[in-house]
């Protein structure tokens, strides 16, 4: 009964937003501000209302309605109640629900907002956003997603039904499968919330992008006005997958942290064109260039946030026929399609109004490295979208199917990253409009010469690899650069305001939010990138079975087996087996670890929980493969020594302080309208 | 002379290889010579999981399977080849190189090293357009453009008239 009434309130909701979008273009046409203002409360309304929904699905995964397929899919009577919560977004039907939920969370947030001075905007964000919204209601309603299903038998036998069918038997299952044991880890239940985030806020810039076209408002208005929402969308979408990552390296035992697995390229595309639309906007808020460029780079955000979903969702990276087997699978392909399509006809239409106000005047000024920058995140996107549909490609049209795994990307990306982290550490110091080679040079030596100590550095202290020496180079010169600027900046504002140092570097700072935000950004990619060298170049690994009492030796650590212990855990419903590892390093008691097996019954699945002993130089990371209840043999042991890999975790919260920097709202809002007119009517140089 | 000499160390060489191989057949292989070449294989079942971390049965007997050709003294290329051929493409980390596969890797570099031309020609003509009609570049955005500074000296004093204006 409660299921029936979740889902009215879904198919309430479908309706309500396919009314705003109606009442949104007829109220636009005919230039009726009543009815503009209708469509904009029915959006407002879809909110509470898939609020409600969401509530009703809570409060059956919670009280074990295990009538509901879904529920019987993704929870169990053993699963503490937090995670029956989170079960929300831990199956397909449910997580396209939560996608909905986050899109009219966010779509009524901009609703909210003031719209005096871009009233025009108004209804062709609401038309973008509510098909957004209606497109994914409709794959809960129409495609077989519907998280409120319910089984019955019938002669068929027993199956799931949105109604109850004729002659329909209700059926309630004992018990259900329960969660996958892998999503159940930390990692797990904040990291889809956090892509998904991401992936729906880049929807409000992609609306606003598409308002600009249709209104013929091709001044960088749209850009000025989503400025923080995309600043916030980048957040959620880099923490999403740094969580991602952590969760792969804490569960998953393979000893890393990204497998270039289809899946997080799926979540990666977004961000690699989101990035280069990040840095690309500041051109044309400068210089009122690369207005079509910012145009196009939207759009394939938008697209490949919708194709991101589509991969993981419709099951087309398992085999191509599963895709055309899955009910969404052609949906989801034919609104990328049209979106796509529409949007770039729009622009066409729009092109010669898109035109630069300025000329680019220098190949090596700033404006020329902002176009090289994003000619190198859009290569990567390339290889990563060759290596994604190529697979599919092949078993298509050659019936063979293929892997393209680490190697691949690693040898195409590799390079790419490298001219990236250069461009990182040139761009800073090159000078908007004209620049020439000698300029340049005499901005750049000073900083480099502290940063050619490193390499030399890790060269005495026995790093030889070449890539490892180039990329610690590039790391120094980029944090040295940065800091070499700051610190020139600051000094100069000291001078000229007779400030204390420190006070100078605050205000400014405080003054140029994005640009120090920026900075600071650019700084914790440098520590990740410390970790990434690391763990790519450095990893050794070793594997060996071992009696009670024997030895493995790795990178100077000693691990001896003492003992392994099984025992069941009846209430959580699963069986652990925990190994007990002495460790000694160069000859040094440093205490014990528990490399895990744990047995989940529901799901009748393992999990791999690794022993780790991390420190800012290196993490010690042992799994137990295999062990032998009763003979002598003991217990097989793999353990991986991942030098520097804890830099990567240490530069993702140097990261998020950064973008909390550069995206927090300003303190007090009575200021923010006279800043920006401020700004508007004296564009600064300084950011 | 010189020709006795490179046939010495022809012999010497394949000595040393014959005996290599002899030893590798001698004893049975680690699980690391085994995980070294089980880390560049997947199994067709455990989608995107490298042999070497899988923990499944079949994976494991894939695994002892490994062991098995390296006692027998295979090579890590008949190794990979005898998996791909019975069992297809897809257990090797990347697709062979032949027929269509080509496009893999052929197709991002093509593309890059056109995003790299185009923007090439994008940028020089627009630095030609703006130094053959200098009116022209002097106009919209001329107020918006700072000299390049030179030196320092400059950048800084550039710097404090920034600050001048803001305050």
């Amino acid at each position: 009964m409660l299921a029936d009434f979740g889902f009215g309130v879904l198919i309430v909701t479908f309706v309500v937003a396919l009314y705003s979008v109606i009442a949104a273009i007829i109220g636009e046409r005919k230039q009726s501000a009543q009815m503009v203002e209708s469509a904009r409360r029915a959006q407002l309304l879809t909110f509470p209302l898939l609020s409600l929904a969401a509530g009703v699905l809570i409060y059956l995964l919670v009280n074990n309605h295990f009538d509901v397929s879904f529920v019987y899919e993704v929870t169990s009577r053993s699963m503490p109640t937090y995670l029956k919560v989170t079960a929300w977004w831990g199956g397909q039907a449910g997580s396209l629900l939560f996608w909905a939920w986050l899109l009219s969370a966010f779509t009524s947030a901009v609703t909210l907002r003031k719209w005096e001075r871009d009233r025009e905007f108004l209804p062709w964000v609401i038309v973008v956003s509510s098909i957004t919204l209606a497109f994914f209601l409709s794959l809960n309603i129409f495609f077989n997603e519907n998280p409120f299903a319910r089984f019955y038998q019938t002669i068929d036998g027993v199956q799931a039904y949105d109604f109850r069918p004729v002659g329909g038997i209700p059926i309630t299952p004992q018990d259900g499968q329960g969660l996958n044991p892998l999503l159940r880890h930390p990692g797990m239940i904040i990291h889809p919330p956090m892509l998904y985030l991401g992936f729906v806020s880049f929807v409000i810039p992609f609306a606003f992008a598409i308002a600009a076209l249709v209104t013929g408002r091709t001044d960088d208005r749209w850009t000025r006005i989503t400025r923080r929402w995309t600043l916030w969308a980048w957040l959620f979408l880099s923490l999403g997958l740094v969580l991602g990552g952590r969760w792969a390296y804490d569960v998953l035992g393979w000893g890393g942290y990204w497998g270039w697995d289809p899946v997080e390229i799926a979540a990666f595309m977004p961000w690699l064109t989101g990035t280069a639309f990040l840095h690309s906007v500041m051109i044309q808020e400068h210089k009122g260039m690369l207005k079509q460029w910012n145009m196009i780079l939207i759009i394939l955000t938008y697209s490949l946030v919708i194709f991101g979903t589509f991969l993981t969702r419709s099951g087309v990276l398992s085999s191509v026929h599963a895709f055309a087997q899955s009910a969404i699978g052609p949906m989801f392909f034919g609104f990328i399609g049209v979106t796509f399509i529409t949007s770039i006809a729009l622009l066409i239409w729009r092109w010669p109004e898109l035109k630069s106000e300025t000329e680019m005047k220098s190949m090596i000024s700033r404006e020329a490295f902002f176009l090289l920058n994003n000619l190198l995140f859009l290569s990567v996107l390339v290889v990563c979208f060759v290596g994604v549909i190529y697979p599919l490609a092949s078993e298509l049209f050659t019936g063979q199917k293929v892997t393209v795994g680490p190697p691949y990307y690693e040898r195409a990306n590799g390079p790419i990253f490298g001219a990236m982290m250069a461009l990182m550490g040139i761009a800073p110091l090159s000078a908007w409009g004209k620049s020439t080679a000698l300029t340049l040079g005499r901005a750049l030596w000073k900083p480099t010469i502290p940063a050619l100590f490193i390499p030399m550095l890790a060269y005495l202290a026995g790093y030889r690899q070449v890539v490892a020496l180039i990329g610690f180079f590039l790391v120094a010169f980029v944090v040295s650069v940065t800091l070499y600027d700051t610190f020139r900046s600051a000094r100069a504002r000291q001078r000229a305001q007779k400030e204390n140092f420190f006070t100078a570097l605050a205000r400014l700072a405080g003054r140029n939010r994005r640009r120090y935000g920026g900075y600071i950004i650019h700084i914790s990619m440098m520590l990740m990138a410390i970790g990434i060298l690391g763990i790519e170049i450095f990893q050794t690994e070793t594997q060996g079975t071992l009696a009670q009492g024997e030895s493995l030796q790795l990178a100077g650590y000693t691990v001896e087996y003492e003992e392994v212990a099984t025992w069941p855990d009846e209430g959580a419903g699963v069986q652990y087996t925990r190994a007990v590892v002495d460790v000694s390093k160069d000859g040094e008691y440093i205490g014990q670890l528990y490399p895990r097996i744990d047995f989940y019954f529901d799901s009748q699945q393992t999990m791999t929980i690794p022993g780790q002993r991390s420190t800012l130089q290196d993490d010690l990371y042992i799994l137990l493969v295999d062990w032998q209840p009763v003979s002598s043999v003991g217990a097989t042991f793999k353990i991986y020594h991942n030098p520097l890999v804890n830099w990567l975790w240490v530069g993702s919260l140097v990261f998020i302080t950064g973008m909390l920097f550069a995206a927090w709202p300003d303190k007090d809002p009575s200021l923010r309208p006279v800043r920006v007119n401020k700004r508007a009517a004296e564009p600064s140089a300084a950011d | 002379m010189k020709r006795l000499f490179w046939i010495t160390t022809l012999i010497l060489v394949l000595s040393t290889l014959t005996v290599a191989t002899v030893s590798a057949q001698g004893s049975t292989p680690t699980d690391d010579e085994v995980n070294a070449i089980a880390k560049q294989m997947y199994c067709p079942v455990c989608e995107n999981t490298p042999l070497d971390v899988c923990p499944t049965t079949a994976c494991k007997e894939w695994r002892e399977e490994i062991r098995g050709m390296l006692a027998d003294g295979k090579s890590e290329a008949e190794i990979k080849q005898h998996f791909a051929d019975y069992y297809g493409a897809r257990v090797l980390a990347e697709p062979p190189r032949t027929g269509l596969n080509w496009l893999l890797y052929v197709l991002p570099p093509i593309a890059i090293v056109a995003g790299v031309f185009v923007l090439f020609r994008a940028l020089r003509a627009w630095s030609q357009a703006s130094t053959s009609s200098p009116q022209r570049a002097t106009g919209a955005g001329a107020d918006e453009d700072e000299a390049a500074p030179s030196s320092d000296d400059e950048y800084i004093a550039r710097m404090e008239e920034e600050l001048r204006k803001r305050d």
